[in-house]
């Protein structure tokens, strides 16, 4: 390809807006920036929180006190100032909010814009929603219908005032207070989140989602999420983000607890849009997220991803496979474009025996992004039969960006199996003009092949996630090879 | 329908096609052959539209409008199909979703809504029998696993369902067996008509034994040195390219 045509199409995806860059002008409650022990008491005073649980907030914070920000990924970024952050910050409304109809216009008009009109989604898609701005968790649907099969989906929040006993013996369990730095920020300063509880035997009868959106200038999203599944049950779990386009860094450091019990399965898809900072690299969001679900016997937990969204991405969903025959499951598609940077994959932490894991990283490099893999099997020496198998590819769209691949095999069982695949190629320009060549221009050619090298994980994901999910790779990478 | 007059083309700094002159006219089919390096697959890669071939003198005229102004899918919906040498494989895009994307583009340019699900089923179904492409590689990856043949039936396949007016076939002949040389002419043939024309490009005349031209043009050193009908690729056959080369010298 010619380089004044390369430029021209550079230079146009670079100009394309984030679609999702407006702010929404609501009153907030807003905490002064800073952190330190009394901005946690005020938080949990807030929020209305039984005494146990600002305790494990202090833990955690004197846990985090004592920890330095980790340097090992394949990242560069200015280490966020978490002293000029507001910790809490809730669109200003009524309580207790009985019907869509008291929920703030303006919020209700950024769900529209998000295209998650609540009404809608209600009456079409059978999606139930739970939606979190900035701290605080604003409007679940669907809870009635749920309700009835013994379904608990709520705000983070809500369940620590209606469930305390649910919450109290399973936060923290599987990404304990002291796990990482951004883990045991968060633990000290949550501030909302989605819960969702399915009773045993039951198969959820409708995705469950939730969107996430940081909304006020100047704060930090640290929402917190926690899922368990009663054994034999079924639920799928989806995950949306957005944010505004700002000039600041802004950061989410969430965390995800999944707990799948005896025969249970739980399927936590995400579509990872905040904002990724304009083509220079100014502003966008730092992902810094800790997700991670333990399996029991025979159960399983399947993460499927698409990453197109943040300034840097540092996140690795996991699993523990502790009961026997249990199975986990890690499927991405992570695409960089501009200066962004992602250092994502899995960790697969096989216990029991016969533990099966699959792993499919796909990852997609332009601009002058870095794009890298890193992932961990780890066999345990009771993990007798454990079976692995990996597939790592990377696509350059450009030459100056990069594609890393960082795998980490422990086996400590000599019966186990591992295969690691991993490649790496550029788009071609054969590909390109053969499609051309049929009459189908350069720009929808590129869509089709990116979807094509990436169909194996978005066959994984939920209808209605994966047509967004497409239309969001083609979006993100319009215009950009070269 | 093409006009080629004094057509110069360079790959880097490697001058390849000389001052090439050629005409087809509607319901033509010719035939170029030519020893290797003389430009044949040039002058494809030239006529599609493949950027990194560049036109340094002379002009293309394509049903009266000139086809070198034009980007490489506009010359595609126009009309204009290459049947690659080396089909490309696109993993994860399936055959039929890859034709439809085509169709509905070239409609599109052509100002009509896209094609309806059934029309095209039927389409496909009639195509892929023409060249015996069975439904296991119509619903694959495009070109993905495919042996030889099948890529080369598949180019064909396209072909078909696209219907262009001018067919550019570039070595489709190479690497096929018996079989499936049969089978790819037997689908050239079915599409040859009064208002569509072929270029066909080959290095031997087994190709020429089942799809029968109406000229033969020599390819050399990026001009054509020689033209007449179809018994000039029997000549060339038997005697090779060197008393071309003789001839020219002489």
């Amino acid at each position: 390809m010619k380089g004044t045509e390369e430029e021209n199409l550079l230079s146009e995806v670079t100009e394309k807006n984030y679609k999702y860059g407006f702010t929404t002008e609501i009153e907030s409650d807003t905490i002064a920036p800073g952190l330190d022990e009394s901005v946690i008491r005020t938080i949990s005073k807030k929020k209305n929180e039984p005494d146990w649980l600002l305790d494990w907030r202090l833990e955690a914070f004197a846990a985090w006190s004592k920890m330095e920000e980790p340097e090992w990924a394949h990242v560069k970024y200015e280490k966020p100032d978490l002293q000029s952050i507001s910790f809490y910050s809730a669109p200003k409304q009524k309580k207790e909010l009985a019907s869509l109809d008291e929920v703030d216009p303006e919020l209700l008009k950024t769900m529209e814009k998000l295209g998650i009109s609540i009404e809608e989604q209600k009456k079409l898609s059978g999606v139930a929603v739970d939606f979190v701005m900035d701290s605080v968790s604003v409007a679940t649907s669907f809870k009635e219908t749920l309700g009835e099969m013994g379904v608990i989906f709520c705000s983070l929040g809500e369940a620590i005032q209606e469930h305390p006993e649910i919450v109290r013996k399973y936060l923290g369990t599987v990404v304990p207070q002291r796990d990482n730095y951004y883990a045991a920020l968060n633990s000290a300063v949550f501030t909302d989140g989605s819960f969702c509880y399915i009773p045993k035997g039951v198969r959820c009868p409708m995705e469950l989602s939730t969107y996430f959106r940081i909304n006020q200038a100047g704060t930090g999203q640290f929402e917190r999420t926690l899922i368990v599944a009663d054994e034999g049950s079924y639920v799928s779990y989806l995950e949306g983000c957005t944010a505004p386009q700002r000039d600041e860094n802004q950061l989410h450091a969430a965390v995800v607890e999944i707990i799948s019990h005896d025969q249970a399965e739980v399927k936590y898809s995400t579509v990872q849009n905040w904002y990724p900072g304009d083509k220079d690299g100014k502003g966008g969001v730092f992902n810094f997220v800790t997700k991670r679900g333990i399996c029991h016997r025979a159960a399983k937990i399947s993460w499927t991803q698409v990453e197109t969204g943040s300034a840097v991405t540092w996140k690795y969903p996991s699993c523990i496979l502790k009961g026997d025959d249990s199975i986990g499951e890690f499927f991405s598609v992570a695409v960089t474009n501009n200066k962004q940077q992602a250092d994502t994959g899995t960790k697969m932490i096989h216990i029991g025996k016969r533990t099966r894991s699959t792993i499919i990283s796909k990852g997609i490099s332009s601009g002058e992004s870095q794009n890298s893999y890193r992932g961990l099997v780890q066999i345990h020496p009771g993990a007798e039969n454990a079976r692995n198998f990996s597939v790592c590819d990377s696509l350059l769209m450009t030459d100056r960006c990069g594609a890393h691949t960082f795998p980490y095999i422990e086996v400590k069982n000599p019966t186990a199996q591992i295969e690691h695949e991993a490649t790496t190629s550029k788009i071609g320009e054969d590909q390109i003009f053969y499609c051309q060549q049929r009459g189908i221009e350069e720009e929808e050619a590129i869509g089709l092949i990116v979807k094509g090298y990436a169909k194996d994980v978005l066959n994984k994901l939920p209808m209605e996630f994966a047509v967004e999910a497409q239309k969001l790779l083609t979006i993100s990478l319009e215009g950009s090879v070269g | 329908m093409l006009k080629i007059k004094n057509l110069h083309a360079k790959v880097g700094d490697n001058e390849i096609l000389n001052g090439l002159n050629l005409e087809v006219k509607p319901g033509e089919l010719h035939a170029i052959m030519g020893p290797n390096g003389s430009g044949k697959s040039t002058l494809a890669a030239v006529l599609a539209g493949r950027e990194a071939y560049e036109v340094t003198d002379g002009m293309v005229e394509f049903e009266g409008t000139d086809l070198l102004d034009l980007e490489a899918s506009d010359r595609a919906r126009e009309g204009v199909f290459l049947a690659f040498q080396y089909p490309i494989e696109i993993p994860g895009v399936s055959n039929l979703n890859f034709m439809k994307a085509a169709v509905n583009a070239k409609r599109a340019h052509h100002g009509q809504p896209p094609i309806k699900a059934k029309d095209f089923l039927a389409k496909v179904k009639e195509c892929s029998s023409l060249v015996e492409l069975d439904g296991r590689l119509r619903d694959r990856s495009v070109n993905e696993g495919f042996s030889g043949g099948e890529k080369k039936r598949n180019e064909i396949f396209q072909m078909a369902i696209l219907e262009p007016k001018l067919c550019i076939l570039d070595e489709t002949d190479s690497g096929l067996d018996i079989d499936a040389l049969r089978v790819v002419s037997k689908g050239v043939n079915a599409m040859r008509s009064p208002d569509r024309a072929f270029i066909v490009i080959t290095h031997y005349q087994r190709l020429l034994d089942h799809i029968i031209p109406d000229f033969v043009h020599v390819l050399s050193n990026g001009i054509i040195v020689k033209s007449g009908g179809k018994e000039l690729a029997l000549e060339l056959e038997a005697k090779g390219y060197d008393w071309i080369k003789e001839e020219q010298n002489a």
